[in-house]
């Protein structure tokens, strides 16, 4: 992230200089030139694409236009943000969201470090095993999501079908209002527990090994190593883990909708999916804007917490 | 410290962590550790076994209670019905998983051609506000898709672009610009920026500087950062099922997704369509290990 030196070593305030003033000036000038050439285009596609969208969700948020009715589109001011944020219902699916958040990056964290850890003690197989445990972290949501729905089905599903052969009860996993999140959480940890192992790992292997030898020279025990050694140098790093799969986490829709299409009842329907119901089924455009610019304004806060501990492990 | 994944994946001897406490009893310990890692490696790839042993199973089997894990009878057939409809004609999942690969493909491109020249200017020269402009870049990469998807609709509506493959390729690559550049980024600050003033000394200019000495020195960079593109697109359902509807347009997930649209579903196809649409990611996994830790953090954590 340093700021590059510069590269010119003809500066035009110096006449001595073996270089003609023009020449170096033309040559700046030139830089300039190829860094706007080089960049406006991946920015204009980002202003097109992203920026544009953003800006009319913005200003369809102030209004309560809908996608159907289509007509002109009445400015109701901060009446969508109002009753956003006073709904009843909006603070249900916080609530889901939130669970489901907490619950499913704490599991994956503490699993994926845990994993981490064994595999960064083994000398031999270790490609071999990490290679095995990232397989569910690259497949997509999509697969991901039906498959699980077949594994957790109650009539023939494999889990219930392994609980009844242990001699446990049948469990209606996908229907069943509690259940139902805690399916949700379990797919999602095992999506994204290799993401954090992966991280851990990378850590993990880049603690000098000399700290653990002066450690057991003074006859340091394991635990205590790992708590003043381990942990303390793989911190900052699981930390960015944690954060970067909340954000993740937070704007999750599409394995929610493969899974349980946020039911039963509205027992799973995180922000995400109420969002696209009230903007895809219920069609009021004007409030699901709103609710889309607060979520966004949540990820841009995520995000800057994100890059300022980036920042702070690159200086460290 | 270098956070590349390159340390966590191979086994070089030079990197063995933590010598194991051979003082109480070591060895015990050590297989209790690799009995745990086991299971857990049983745990994780469980499903993507049980995926793989259903697309191969006889439907009657498939439905079997309790589930038959070993005593099935094998088939072929459902990975026929992925490819060939009932009439022996295309099936719509083949036409699916050819419009993955064009959607893809040319998104791909598209965000490599633009992000890698902006990745290089970002980590070359100064610029006015420099770190506002990155920080911008990202965060439009972290938005959350369906809050996205609601203005792009309609703005697709109003240019003709709903329902098109270069619908879907614009957002794909929009999507993935950021990312390239983060990662490439990374990439770039790796190669000294002493080449380049090697060369103009030589008397090369700047961009003939940067197109025979740094890019060639890009170029596994440059394939490790497409790949991973490549991947997103190629997953990615969200945009796909709602800027698209017709058979001929769709890519793959939501094709796939689409099979348990009715009362009954057919497992068996569902699980060999997944198989099908799987493969091509694991393979690409495969090759860009090296790079996981960048790619699945946008090449931020990489020193």
């Amino acid at each position: 992230m340093s700021d590059p030196v510069p590269l010119t070593t003809d500066d035009p305030g110096q006449v001595a200089s073996a270089t003609p003033p023009a020449r170096g000036r033309s040559r700046r000038l030139g830089d300039r030139g190829l860094a706007v050439a080089f960049v406006s285009p991946a920015l204009l596609l980002l202003l097109a694409m992203s920026v544009f969208p953003l800006l009319w969700a913005l200003y369809l948020s102030f209004t309560d236009y809908s996608a159907t009715r289509g007509g002109p589109a009445n400015f109701v001011g901060f009446g969508n943000y109002t009753a956003i944020l006073t709904s009843a219902q909006v603070h249900t699916r916080a609530l889901t969201t939130l669970v489901y958040v907490v619950g499913a990056v704490s599991l994956q964290t503490v699993l994926g470090f845990a994993i981490a850890y064994l595999i960064s003690r083994r000398t031999h197989g270790r490609g071999l095993l990490t290679t095995l445990f990232l397989v569910p972290m690259m497949l997509s949501p999509v697969v991901v999501g039906l498959f699980w729905r077949f594994m957790l089905d109650a009539q023939f599903g494999v889990i219930n079908s392994m609980l009844g052969s242990v001699g446990l009860g049948q469990v209606e996993w996908l229907t069943r209002q509690r259940t139902a999140l805690v399916s949700l959480i379990v797919v999602d940890t095992w999506q994204w527990t290799p993401f954090i192992m992966l991280i851990a790992l990378a850590g993990l292997t880049a603690v000098p090994r000399y700290l653990y030898e002066a450690a057991s020279i003074d006859r340091a025990s394991e635990w205590f190593r790992f708590r003043t050694i381990t942990l303390p140098l793989v911190w900052p790093l699981l930390l960015i883990a944690v954060l970067f799969r909340a954000i993740e986490a937070f704007r999750l829709f599409d394995l929610v909708y493969i899974l349980t299409s946020g039911g039963p009842g509205v027992s799973t329907e995180t922000l995400s999916f109420h969002v696209y119901k009230v903007a895809f089924l219920g069609f009021n455009t004007g409030t699901a804007s709103a609710y889309g610019i607060l979520m966004v304004l949540v990820v841009v806060v995520l995000t800057q917490l994100y890059l300022r501990y980036l920042n702070k492990l690159k200086e460290g | 410290m270098a956070v590349s994944v390159d340390e966590a994946v191979s086994t070089g001897p030079a990197r063995d962590n933590p010598p194991p406490a051979r003082r109480f009893g070591g060895r015990g310990r050590s297989v209790l550790e690799i009995a745990l890692l086991t299971v857990l490696a049983v745990v994780m790839l469980f499903p993507v076994l049980w995926m793989i042993e259903t697309s191969i199973k006889e439907n009657r089997d498939v439905y079997a209670i309790p589930a038959k894990f070993f005593d099935f009878d094998v088939t072929m057939a459902h990975f026929r019905d992925v490819f060939v409809a009932p009439d022996g004609g295309r099936s719509a999942l083949s036409v699916s998983f050819l419009n993955s690969v064009v959607v893809a493909g040319v998104s791909t491109v598209l965000a490599t051609v633009l992000g890698v020249p902006a990745a290089w200017a970002y980590s070359r020269f100064g610029m006015k506000a420099k770190k506002d402009q990155l920080f911008f870049i990202l965060s439009t990469r972290f938005m959350p898709p369906v809050v996205v998807v609601i203005p792009i609709f309609l703005m697709y509506r109003q240019v003709g672009l709903i329902d098109s493959k270069l619908g879907l390729i614009l957002i794909y690559a929009a999507y993935n610009v950021p990312f390239t550049i983060w990662m490439m980024k990374g990439f770039v600050d790796e190669v000294p920026a002493e080449y380049e003033d090697a060369a103009m000394l030589d008397g090369y200019t700047r961009l003939q500087a940067f197109w025979k000495f740094t890019l060639p020195l890009l170029v596994p960079g440059i394939a490790a950062t497409a790949v991973f593109a490549l991947i997103f697109s190629w997953n990615e359902f969200v945009f796909a099922i709602f800027l698209t509807s017709s058979d001929d347009v769709r890519t793959a997930p939501p094709a796939i997704a689409g099979l348990i649209g009715g009362t009954t579903v057919d497992w068996g196809l569902v699980a060999a369509a997944s198989v099908v649409f799987a493969l091509p990611v694991l393979i690409f996994a495969y090759l860009v290990r090296k790079h996981l830790v960048a790619g699945v953090t946008l090449g931020a954590v990489r020193r």
